[in-house]
Formats: structure tokens, C-alpha cells, sequence
């Protein structure tokens, strides 16, 4: 048990920050569960959907990686 | 009938969840098993050792005329982009051949991309956008062949990137409607009281758009490889065991080949997003 506090908490940081890549991971979830439903709804209307489905997942993802840069800076940068 | 329905969709997953749990009962036995059975329990993974730039060609010295690993791998996707185009135009043949295909699919994905999310009037920036796509697209792809580099990791690739995009779309914007184009920030359909309020979110949400741009492509690319040298770290370090770390490998590394392609895509849409906005600011 030796090292320093300092590195000690970077590291109770950066876990602390992954917590939010799983929170994007349920907004993403929540995002295409939704589109799938309303997809298998009306099928034929689905298709011309997709891309504003990519555009609410890539919102919803860059959050989480941001906190997952916030983990990255936290490991290897601070 | 939904009761049906219910018991029939029920079955399923159990089954498979039954399976699922006794797979990952199994990879963590074998794990601890593994890790007791090596001889040096100590892990050695570097997973961010596969960013580190350095000279592609030895010596150890960095200065601003090194040819570094980044450097080549950003010449050899510019040089493959090239070489699809030139020949994949080459024969223009009615029946295309294959490489021509290629170049024709990517070129009517991205034109139709162009025309659907930005408008009609955006397709004067399609050469623009279609050169962004195949060249994250082709960067992307070649970082996964093993031992190469991946220059979309790097955040400062993709902030040159996304700050391009930045600044064509604020001087377009500009150019096209003058000062209508701070009416992106007015939210006409608001209550008036609220209007000040939501110009302040959208002013801080257009500047925090290059951010977001360059660090989601750099942080998907660069997560991906970091997990699959962690994968194939266990599989080092597991000896015998190590059949599940290498099907893992296999799985995430499919995993990565569409998550390639998808952050080009996002990345390429998001830019006619903005496009879009640059062109028509009304709220």
C-alpha cells in the first residue's frame, strides 16, 4: 500500500467519469428501442427515418464520450 | 392473441439469457483460473501504446519534416481514395465493373445524403462533404488492419476536420444570409421571455458543435482499438485459456468494422446538419 493520493484520486476519477459512458449507453439504447418501435409500427415509414436516427444517436453518444475523455485526461494527461 | 404473443416472445430470451450467463460464468472462471495458473500474474496491457506517435522510419527524434506513423497513414488513405476514384472512372463502363461500383455506390450514398438532410441548394458543397466522408471512411478501415495506425484517433486530426466544417459553415452562413444568420440563435417560436434564455443555450451549443464533432469520431475510434488490445492483452496473458479473449477479439473487431463506417457517416451527416442551418437559420 504505497503511491500518492494525488494518483489515488485520478484514478477514483476516472471510474467515477465512466459512469457517465454507461448513461450514454442508455440514452442510446432509448434512442433506437424507440425508433424501433415506432418502426415496426409503420414499417414503410421507417426508411426515410434512419438518418435522423444516426443524428439522435450521435447526440446522445457524444456525451458519454465525453466523459470518457474526461476518464482518458484524468488517466494519462493530469 | 397478445397473451400469445407474450408467452412465445418470453421463451426466447430465457433461453438464450440461460446461455449467455453460463458463457460469462465460464470466461470469468477460466479468467481467475488463467490468472492463477501464469506464471507472472501482473497484466501488462498498454492500450494506449497503439496512439503514441513516432517516426515511421526509425530514429527517435520528432520535428515538423519527421514522416511519422500518422503522416503515412494519412498519405496511403488519401493515395487509396485517389485510386478508387481514378479507377473506378477509368472505364465508365455501362455494366461497371467492381471497382467501379464502389465509387459509383459511395459517390450516390453521400450525393443522396447531401440532397435529403441539407437541401437542394447544399449540393455546391457536396465535393466538400463526399471528400470528408471517404476520407475518415478509408482512414477508418485501413486503421483496422493490424499493426497500422489510425489517424482518426488522433484528436488533432479530427479538430482540423471539424474545424473546417466550423468555419465553412459560420462563413457560409454569413456570406448567404448576413446578419438573418444570427436568427439560428433567436428561437422565433419561443415565448418572447424565454427567447434571451435559449439564445444563450444556442450560442453555447453552436461553439460546443467542433468539439463535439472531433472528439465523437476520435473517441469512438480510439475506445474501439483501446478495447480490443485489452482483449487481445488477456489473451496473452491467459495461455491456454485464451480461446474466449480471441473470440471476443473476433467479435469486437466485426463490432469496429461498423462502427468504422458509421462514425463516417455521422460525422458526414452531422455536417449537412450544419450545412442545413447555415443555409436556412430560421428557427
Amino acid at each position: 500500500m504505497e503511491g500518492d493520493i494525488a494518483q489515488m484520486g485520478q484514478f477514483i476519477g476516472a471510474g467515477l467519469a465512466a459512469i457517465g459512458s454507461g448513461a450514454a449507453a442508455i440514452g442510446v439504447g432509448h434512442v433506437a428501442g424507440n425508433f424501433l418501435a415506432g418502426a415496426l409500427r409503420n414499417p414503410s415509414a421507417a426508411a426515410g427515418q434512419t438518418a435522423t436516427l444516426f443524428i439522435g444517436i450521435a447526440f446522445a453518444e457524444a456525451l458519454g464520450i465525453f466523459s470518457f475523455l474526461v476518464a482518458l485526461l484524468l488517466m494519462f494527461a493530469v | 392473441m397478445a397473451s400469445n404473443t407474450e408467452q412465445t416472445a418470453g421463451q426466447t430470451p430465457k433461453g438464450t439469457k440461460g446461455i449467455g450467463f453460463a458463457l460469462i460464468a465460464a470466461a470469468i472462471l477460466l479468467f481467475v483460473v488463467g490468472l492463477v495458473g501464469t506464471k507472472d500474474p501482473a497484466l501488462s496491457i498498454h492500450p494506449m501504446d497503439q496512439f503514441e506517435i513516432k517516426p515511421a522510419f526509425g530514429g527517435k527524434d520528432l520535428s515538423i519534416f519527421t514522416v511519422t506513423n500518422s503522416a503515412v497513414w494519412n498519405s496511403l488513405a488519401v493515395l487509396a481514395v485517389f485510386a478508387l476514384m481514378v479507377v473506378g472512372t477509368r472505364g465508365r463502363a455501362i455494366i461497371p465493373s467492381r471497382v467501379q461500383s464502389i465509387a459509383e455506390m459511395a459517390y450516390g450514398f453521400v450525393y443522396k445524403m447531401v440532397e435529403d438532410v441539407a437541401g437542394k441548394d447544399a449540393l455546391g458543397f457536396f465535393p466538400y462533404v463526399f471528400t470528408l466522408f471517404l476520407f475518415i471512411v478509408v482512414t477508418n478501415f485501413l486503421g483496422l488492419i493490424p499493426t497500422s495506425f489510425t489517424p482518426t484517433a488522433q484528436i488533432a486530426v479530427t479538430a482540423v476536420l471539424a474545424m473546417g466544417v466550423f468555419l465553412t459553415v459560420t462563413l457560409v452562413g454569413f456570406a448567404k444570409n448576413g446578419a438573418g444568420f444570427l436568427g439560428l440563435f433567436w428561437v422565433s417560436s419561443a415565448p418572447l421571455p424565454l427567447r434571451p434564455v435559449l439564445a444563450v443555450i444556442e450560442i453555447i451549443s453552436y461553439f460546443v458543435r467542433p468539439v463535439s464533432h472531433s472528439i465523437r469520431l476520435a473517441g469512438n475510434v480510439m475506445a474501439g482499438h483501446a478495447v480490443l488490445k485489452v482483449f487481445a492483452g488477456f489473451a496473452g496473458a491467459l495461455g491456454a485459456f485464451s480461446v474466449l479473449p480471441i473470440m471476443g477479439v473476433v467479435a469486437i473487431y466485426a463490432l469496429e468494422v461498423l462502427v468504422s463506417f458509421i462514425q463516417a457517416y455521422v460525422f458526414t451527416i452531422l455536417t449537412c446538419v450544419y450545412l442545413k442551418d447555415a443555409l436556412h437559420p430560421s428557427h
